[in-house]
């Protein structure tokens, strides 16, 4: 699906001109976006400026801006990973399955974050082990997933979690600060340093420039790739103690529609969908540009489903604009 | 015969009677020629989504707005003739290919004009389609009582002793089946598929290609937008959820393959038509409707394990079938 040959690739001009390519940059095209829209919810709803208010914003966008961070570094390999929510909705099941057996708290966190390591290893199996196409695989293992969720749970639901399990989910960190942020927060930074500054980021940017020559140079293209895949896995994991430990009970729709929410925030964070290019912090803007933007309709009594016409024109218009201005730019030379 | 032999279309034929035969084995009224017309019927419009989306698919592209588009032509031409029931319905069905076609056009402008990539683009309208669809209705219903008799009762006649729903997914097939087998277009769509750099060289242009194939995705999808409410006589923001994954599992399943170039009109219709015949077979066995999803994922991985064994040694299909010939 990915098209390799119709689009040539271009060197970055960071190093002519590293000043005004920072200033020219998506990320602070992502800045002006966001802090446009801060400045539009202020104006739109008295409630919005208001520390508690701005810290439940944060709730918005911590589970899915998790699973964005590793999913952007599948990305840029050039695979996609769509089973993440259903992987939430498994691992949840289960957490719930084995509070019904008792589990104490670090027991369910171990189930959560054990079946989603376990979930993504699988996917990377199918990818790497039997060369599959991922974007095929991960529809397969979103139904197979979240099936099996179906078929533990039917239609009920787990309720129950003790109280010290709720503390990920509900706890706060120092006054408004939430657990959730701080670990949004922590996980950008790890993300940051380990795609940005270490040997195996600059692996995953060769692999999704070049398979093939990566492999030739000595990079061990199916392990990496196997890896980001235990990783969105673990990831989504952790999304899923999060989510669970917030609502308070499982239910098999939990998590519904996620996987669009993350790779939209991927995308718009200026990652490539064809691989090879992108940044942490562009993604970290596009989960704070999305958890404003649904937290700011939702002060307006906007329903959830008029809100995905924002957030889908919001992809649309912000990726078409530098392409339209450049082919603007283009006419008038 | 060797060809026939490795021929995915036969296989999948095969699995399908296996199947039918399976569960006929321990519930015989299953194999009923009635019921089975009726798997078709309730087929049918998956199969028109799966070879809109397999020509998307060919051209290496990915359109996951169907179902949104669905859902957005349904409710606009239900609230249409809930509100001016006079409306011919043929006209209505009209209108409904057109503005689908419109939807689909808008998906394939931004993919051809601004070389945005398939997958974002369609993530996009998935969203904003659905979206617009609440807006119409204003988050409401359109029900049974307020469509018109004819808006309900048209694709529930007969014709030769077939529903006229089924006739739409026969002729939209052999329509589809001309336009890839008979004509420059469909040879442009596996041409740019297989290889757009040499496609550009021999003239075809990728883009205005790529955006024909998202009006052809669309203008179905617009159809199905009808025959969907109809069918089930109702239209609400969420007809169809999550349908796009399934219709592009109907491609894969039938031997589209996603990297563009391979497919056929016959195995897109014989994988919508596998899903159709184990999701009603799973009832009539007595398993429970929540193992369905985990059947259709499982026969989802199967098949793109299928379809890479095979796949391996098909890189140059079009000169092999050549060779042969010669």
């Amino acid at each position: 699906m990915t098209d390799m040959t119709a689009t040539g690739r271009r060197l970055p001009d960071r190093l002519d001109n590293p000043i005004k390519s920072a200033v020219m940059s998506w990320e602070s095209l992502l800045v002006l976006v966001a802090l446009g829209i801060f400045i539009a919810n202020s104006f739109a709803s008295p409630y919005f400026l208001n520390e508690w208010s701005l810290s439940d914003l944060t709730f918005n966008f911590t589970e899915k801006g998790l699973i964005a961070l590793a999913m952007a570094l599948v990305i840029i390999t050039g695979e996609i990973d769509l089973s993440v929510a259903s992987i939430i909705a498994l691992a949840s099941t289960l957490m719930g399955l084995a509070l019904q057996y008792g589990a104490d708290t670090p027991t369910l966190v171990a189930v959560g974050v054990g079946v989603g390591v376990l979930c993504g290893a699988f996917n990377g199996f199918l990818v790497t082990g039997l060369k599959l196409p991922s974007i095929v695989v991960t529809i397969g293992t979103m139904s197979l997933f979240r099936g099996i969720a179906f078929i533990i749970l039917g239609d009920q639901s787990f309720k129950g979690y003790p109280k010290d399990f709720s503390w990920f989910g509900q706890g706060y960190v120092v006054w408004v600060i939430s657990f959730e942020l701080v670990l949004f927060l922590v996980a950008a930074m790890v993300f940051y340093v380990l795609l940005h500054h270490t040997n195996f980021g600059r692996r995953v940017f060769a692999i999704g420039n070049n398979a093939t020559a990566a492999r030739f140079s000595g990079v061990r293209v199916d392990r990496i790739k196997f890896v980001l895949f235990c990783l969105t896995g673990l990831m989504s994991g952790i999304a899923a103690v999060l989510l669970t430990a917030r609502l308070g009970s499982t239910r098999p729709s939990i998590a519904e529609g996620f996987e669009l929410d993350v790779v939209t925030m991927v995308v718009l964070g200026g990652v490539s969908i064809l691989g090879g290019a992108g940044s942490i912090i562009g993604v970290v803007l596009a989960a704070l540009i999305i958890g404003l933007v649904t937290f700011g309709l939702g002060l307006l009594n906007v329903p959830g489903i008029v809100m995905t016409i924002f957030t889908g024109t919001l992809l649309i218009v912000v990726i078409a604009l530098p392409i339209l201005w450049k082919m603007f730019k283009e006419r008038r030379a | 015969m060797n060809r026939l032999l490795k021929s995915r279309e036969l296989w999948l034929a095969l699995a399908i009677l296996a199947v039918i035969a399976l569960v006929t084995w321990r519930f015989p009224r299953f194999a009923q020629p009635s019921n089975l017309l009726t798997i078709f019927n309730d087929t049918s419009i998956l199969m028109m989504l799966a070879l809109g989306q397999m020509a998307v698919i060919l051209t290496r592209s990915i359109d996951l707005s169907v179902a949104s588009n669905l859902a957005l032509t349904g409710m606009l031409v239900a609230l249409t003739n809930a509100a001016f029931p006079f409306i011919p319905v043929p006209l209505l069905i009209a209108g409904c290919v057109v503005v689908g076609a419109g939807l689909g056009a808008f998906n394939g402008l931004l993919v051809w004009k601004l070389n945005i990539p398939p997958i974002v683009v369609t993530l996009g309208t998935l969203t904003i389609f659905r979206g617009l669809a609440f807006v119409a209705s204003g988050g409401t219903w359109v029900n049974a009582a307020q469509m018109s008799q004819d808006f309900i009762q048209l694709q529930r006649g007969t014709l030769l002793g077939l529903p006229v729903l089924s006739w739409f997914a026969i002729v939209v097939a052999a329509l589809v089946y001309l336009l890839m087998t008979r004509t420059p277009w469909g040879r442009a769509f596996y041409a740019i598929g297989v290889n757009p750099v040499a496609a550009v060289y021999t003239g075809i242009n990728v883009g205005r290609t790529k955006f024909l194939a998202f009006v052809l995705s669309g203008a179905l999808s617009g159809l199905a937008g009808y025959l969907y409410v109809s069918k089930y006589v109702i239209a609400s923001t969420e007809s169809a959820g999550g349908y796009e994954l399934t219709v592009v599992a109907a491609c894969v399943i039938g031997g589209v393959s996603i990297a563009g170039g391979i497919g056929t009109v016959g195995g897109a219709i014989l994988g919508a038509l596998f899903l159709g015949v184990v999701n009603n077979a799973l009832p009539v066995i007595g398993v429970s409707p929540f193992w369905q999803m985990a059947i259709s994922g499982l026969a989802i991985l199967l098949a793109v394990v299928l379809n890479a064994t095979s796949e391996r040694s098909k890189g140059r299909i079009i000169l092999k079938k050549a060779e042969v010939a010669a």
